[in-house]
């Protein structure tokens, strides 16, 4: 089937998938080929495509999901594919956020930095879950800065 | 007439001007096609989105559609402009043509105006002149998504919190390279017309939904908000960079213009100068055989 991850900033993922697991805001979702037709909302959390044994995981930060006759369309609040989260970056954002929050002046930056500090927990789940398969692979890490 | 010295200073200095403009045109058109590409980047959310809206739209009544809190028709008894300017100048009329298309659009309105302004420009002169500024967001060269979901919040809970009955975006079309058209466009209430133009006619999918669908719409048109303020921030920010472009290069080519008649009276003078000072010298010579004429015929005398 096949699959789209879009978010407002960009396209981040065009391809063929055997399956897509998604974090629903009602449950985790797993989509095969011929799903029936599904819109969902989605939460902060980890997607993983899979495509002939390989996976791409992505850290989402919500968003919605549509299943429609053999496409997948991911509409992402925001999509950061695994391999690139750096995983200090994402514990200093999360360490940078909490301040905030604790500091909190305006509505506009509490909404802001709660969206960070959502961001950057996933991220850092993402990373965590990822850190073996990248440990084996060190150039998946590398380079991507 | 100028002395040679002042021209040689003055075209040095238009020399330098010129290069400063010239770079500052080469920087522009980078920066121009950045955002540009970065608009076109919000394409395939902006398609897909209005898509699945449509086939969650398909699942409520109309009436429903209209109830929604950002769809919602209110009576209308303030409203809210988002004015999108940039945040430095040296780009022709770009900043002056949005402000008035702004400033004409408050002066026709009936009811409060209350101003939002994106880029320090917008922001001085609502200052200056005393406007109800009620917010200032100052973004930089790469506003990312994240930089405008603020601003979106902002409208979006003044539009529900019934602070006003309507919001709209002044901001810069970017036409093309040439041509960038300042425009005001009606952002919230989101008109329901256009949510039902993107049902799908003919066979309705049994969508499965979770959760309900309004539970699914709501956060999709504040999603689609977003898009919409984070898509014209974009392309106001291309229009800039071409306005800064275009201006730049005229400046450059008026510089080298003035260099080149500078350079011609440079050689004018130079050439005077030159003449003046063989006149000098023949003058000179011419006197001095003059004074020397006698002595030569008294020595040929004998």
């Amino acid at each position: 089937m096949q699959v789209e991850v879009v978010t407002i900033e960009r396209l981040v993922y065009s391809g063929e998938a055997d399956m897509v697991l998604a974090p629903g805001a009602e449950g985790q979702l797993g989509i095969l080929p011929h799903h029936a037709p599904l819109v969902a909302r989605l939460s902060p959390g980890e997607l993983v495509i899979r495509r002939e044994g390989a996976e791409e995981a992505f850290a989402i930060g919500g968003g919605f999901i549509e299943v429609l006759g053999n496409r997948v369309v991911v509409l992402a609040d925001t999509a950061e594919p695994a391999a690139e989260i750096d995983v200090r970056r994402a514990e200093a954002a999360r360490e940078r956020a909490l301040e905030l929050l604790r500091q909190r002046q305006s509505r506009i930056e509490a909404i802001k930095a709660e969206a960070a500090l959502r961001r950057s927990l996933v991220r850092l789940r993402v990373a965590r879950r990822r850190a073996p398969r990248s440990a084996r692979h060190p150039e998946d890490g590398i380079g991507d800065d | 007439m100028a002395t040679l010295r002042a021209i040689r200073k003055r075209i040095r200095s238009i020399r330098n001007i010129a290069q400063v403009t010239r770079a500052m045109q080469t920087v522009s058109a980078s920066k121009m096609r950045r955002a540009q590409l970065a608009a076109l980047a919000t394409r395939p959310y902006a398609e897909r989105s209005w898509e699945v809206l449509g086939h969650v739209a398909s699942r409520l009544t109309p009436r429903q559609m209209r109830e929604q809190p950002l769809v919602r028709e209110r009576p209308v008894r303030a409203v809210e402009v988002v004015l999108v300017t940039a945040n430095r100048g040296l780009c022709g009329g770009y900043n002056h043509n949005v402000i008035s298309e702004a400033m004409d659009f408050i002066a026709a309105q009936k009811v409060p105006v209350r101003l939002v302004t994106v880029g320090r420009k917008g922001r001085d002169y609502a200052l200056r002149h005393g406007l109800n500024l009620v917010a200032d967001f100052e973004l930089g060269d790469r506003p990312t998504a994240d930089d405008v979901r603020p601003i979106a919040r902002l409208l979006m809970d003044d539009l529900e919190g019934g602070l006003v009955g309507q919001v709209w975006l002044v901001y810069t079309e970017f036409v093309s390279t040439l041509v960038q058209r300042p425009k005001v466009q009606l952002l919230l209430p989101i008109q329901s017309a256009a949510v039902e133009r993107q049902v799908p006619s003919g066979v309705r999918v049994p969508f499965l939904l979770e959760p309900a669908p309004e539970a699914i719409l709501e956060p999709m048109l504040q999603r689609f908000t977003e898009l919409q303020v984070f898509r014209a921030i974009l392309e106001a920010l291309a229009s800039e960079h071409s306005a800064r472009m275009v201006a730049m290069r005229n400046a450059t080519d008026n510089a080298l213009r003035l260099i080149d008649e500078m350079t011609l009276s440079y050689n004018k003078a130079r050439q005077e100068a030159i003449t003046k000072e063989l006149i000098d010298i023949i003058g000179g010579a011419a006197a001095l055989e003059r004074v020397q004429t006698p002595g030569t015929l008294r020595r040929a005398a004998p």
